[in-house]
């Protein structure tokens, strides 16, 4: 299977030499945010504020970790299920958001705007947390610190091992997949 | 009549999750490590891959195999003729959760369903007790993900839908989740009993080992047809397309209503975490 390495922040030409099915591995800085920090995301927005990071080229990872045990970086660090983040998505893909990390189907309208925004959403193995942690070099929370798991965090990681899911030419490696292999 | 000190059944419960998140159950690995070989998709074998090395760095640097370590899921078999000393059991099996997530790492991830407001320690924990004959106690912990339970489901069908309509059920489930429970999945089947019995009935089919058949040689079949049917579908490891959507499917069965035909399906996901002991 061929790799692509590619690093954040994501510019037009990596973003269109990438294609639904391909094997990534991205290095560079991303953030965690997931459910509670989306909502205080659009929560901002809409009170006529800004966001607590520039997410201009960036990448966002849809991850709550498990707590660091000492002497360690970060715990198990897999992806979450990104639909929930559905609602929020078009929003920040507006701003200037590029990609995303996490596991599972997007709604129409996140496809649409990858499409219109040129961004990409990346597929991380779900429940393969421990093995993630391993491409994790520093770990530090940016905002949100109350929310615990759920803040907003600065990751360093390096050779992040990925699948491309949805590209900017409209394709889906979920759909993909099972046209190829259904049985029926 | 045994007395058993219930400080015993805490300190039982924090090693159980501790070890059941870091370490997958054998028949689990074993069951992957198979699967690596009847998977068809490049992408589906590389993502078992990545599963059999997860599992592995977990265990060697005791590491959560998985972020979501799940809420906190305690079955207790306790044998009638056993007396709890030292305080209420409940809180014994409470604290020995607490415990575990702060000693372990482990993952908090209990909150108020309004307010989203953190418990902060994992509990309260859900326990499913029952007695048995004689004076032992069997613990087993389940950390179970949210991720996985949220494709879960039960249904009231009528009786004349029949085995058909409980196939049809189990694949819409499995269809409907799609990549999102994180496939190879272990499917646990409730077949009867009454609404809230079927959907106990789900979660202890986890409980049986991966590659067990039920007893009952007609369930059996059943779990196996519903098995290759779920392959059918192409979701495979990952959900990137392949042939192996699901490890196993476990069905359990009680006798139910002559007006009903109530089933749940328990969707896991391939961190199928679970550790059992006996006091």
């Amino acid at each position: 299977m061929e790799i692509k390495r590619i690093s954040t922040p994501l510019d037009e030409g990596t973003i269109s030499g990438l294609a639904a099915g391909d094997k990534v591995l991205l290095s560079g800085r991303i953030y965690t945010a997931r459910d509670t920090a989306h909502k205080r995301f659009v929560e901002a927005l809409l009170g006529g504020g800004s966001l607590p990071i520039d997410i201009e080229g960036q990448v966002i990872y849809y991850c709550g970790p498990t707590p660091p045990a000492p002497g360690r970086v970060i715990g198990a660090a897999g992806p979450t299920t990104s639909s929930r983040m559905d609602p929020c998505t078009p929003t920040l893909l507006g701003l200037g958001l590029k990609g995303m990390i996490g596991k599972g189907k997007r709604s129409e309208a996140v496809k649409q705007a990858l499409i219109r925004h040129r961004a990409v959403y990346f597929g991380a193995t779900g429940g393969a947390g421990a093995l993630l942690s391993k491409s994790v070099r520093a770990y530090q929370v940016v905002a949100y610190e109350d929310l615990g798991a759920e803040a907003v965090a600065e990751l360093l990681v390096e050779e992040f091992p990925l699948f491309v899911i949805n590209d900017i030419f409209g394709n889906d490696l979920y759909e993909m997949g099972l046209n190829r292999y259904s049985a029926g | 009549m045994r007395e058993v000190q219930v400080r015993d059944v805490a300190e039982a419960v924090e090693k159980l999750f501790i070890d059941a998140s870091i370490n997958l159950p054998e028949a689990v690995l074993e069951r992957l490590e198979r699967a690596v070989g009847e998977e068809e998709s490049p992408a589906g074998k590389e993502v078992l891959r990545e599963l059999l090395t997860n599992a592995r760095v977990a265990r060697e640097d005791r590491i959560p195999v998985c972020q979501d370590t799940g809420l906190a899921v305690v079955f207790l078999e306790i044998g009638q003729d056993v007396h709890f000393t030292g305080g209420p059991l409940r809180d014994a099996v409470a604290e020995g959760v607490r415990k575990a997530y702060r000693n372990g790492y482990l993952r908090k991830s209990c909150c108020d369903p309004f307010s989203r407001k953190n418990t902060g320690d994992n509990t309260p924990p859900i326990i499913h007790m029952s007695l048995v004959e004689g004076e032992k106690v069997r613990i087993v912990a389940m950390p179970k993900g949210g991720g996985s339970e949220n494709y879960s489901e039960v249904r009231m069908l009528t009786p004349s839908q029949g085995v058909e309509g409980i196939r049809a059920f189990v694949l819409d489930m499995v269809r409907k989740g799609g990549p999102n429970p994180c496939p190879p999945l272990t499917v646990g089947v409730g077949i009867g009993g009454n609404f809230e019995t079927a959907a106990l009935l789900s979660k202890e089919a986890l409980m049986v080992p991966s590659g067990e058949r039920s007893p009952d040689p007609p369930v059996a079949d059943l779990e196996r047809t519903i098995l290759g049917e779920i392959n059918g579908l192409g979701i495979g490891p990952g959900g990137y397309g392949g042939t192996v959507t699901a490890l196993d499917v476990h069905v359990k069965v009680l006798p139910c209503h002559i007006a009903s035909l109530p089933v749940a399906v328990n969707i896991q996901c391939h961190a199928h975490r679970i550790k059992g002991v006996t006091l």
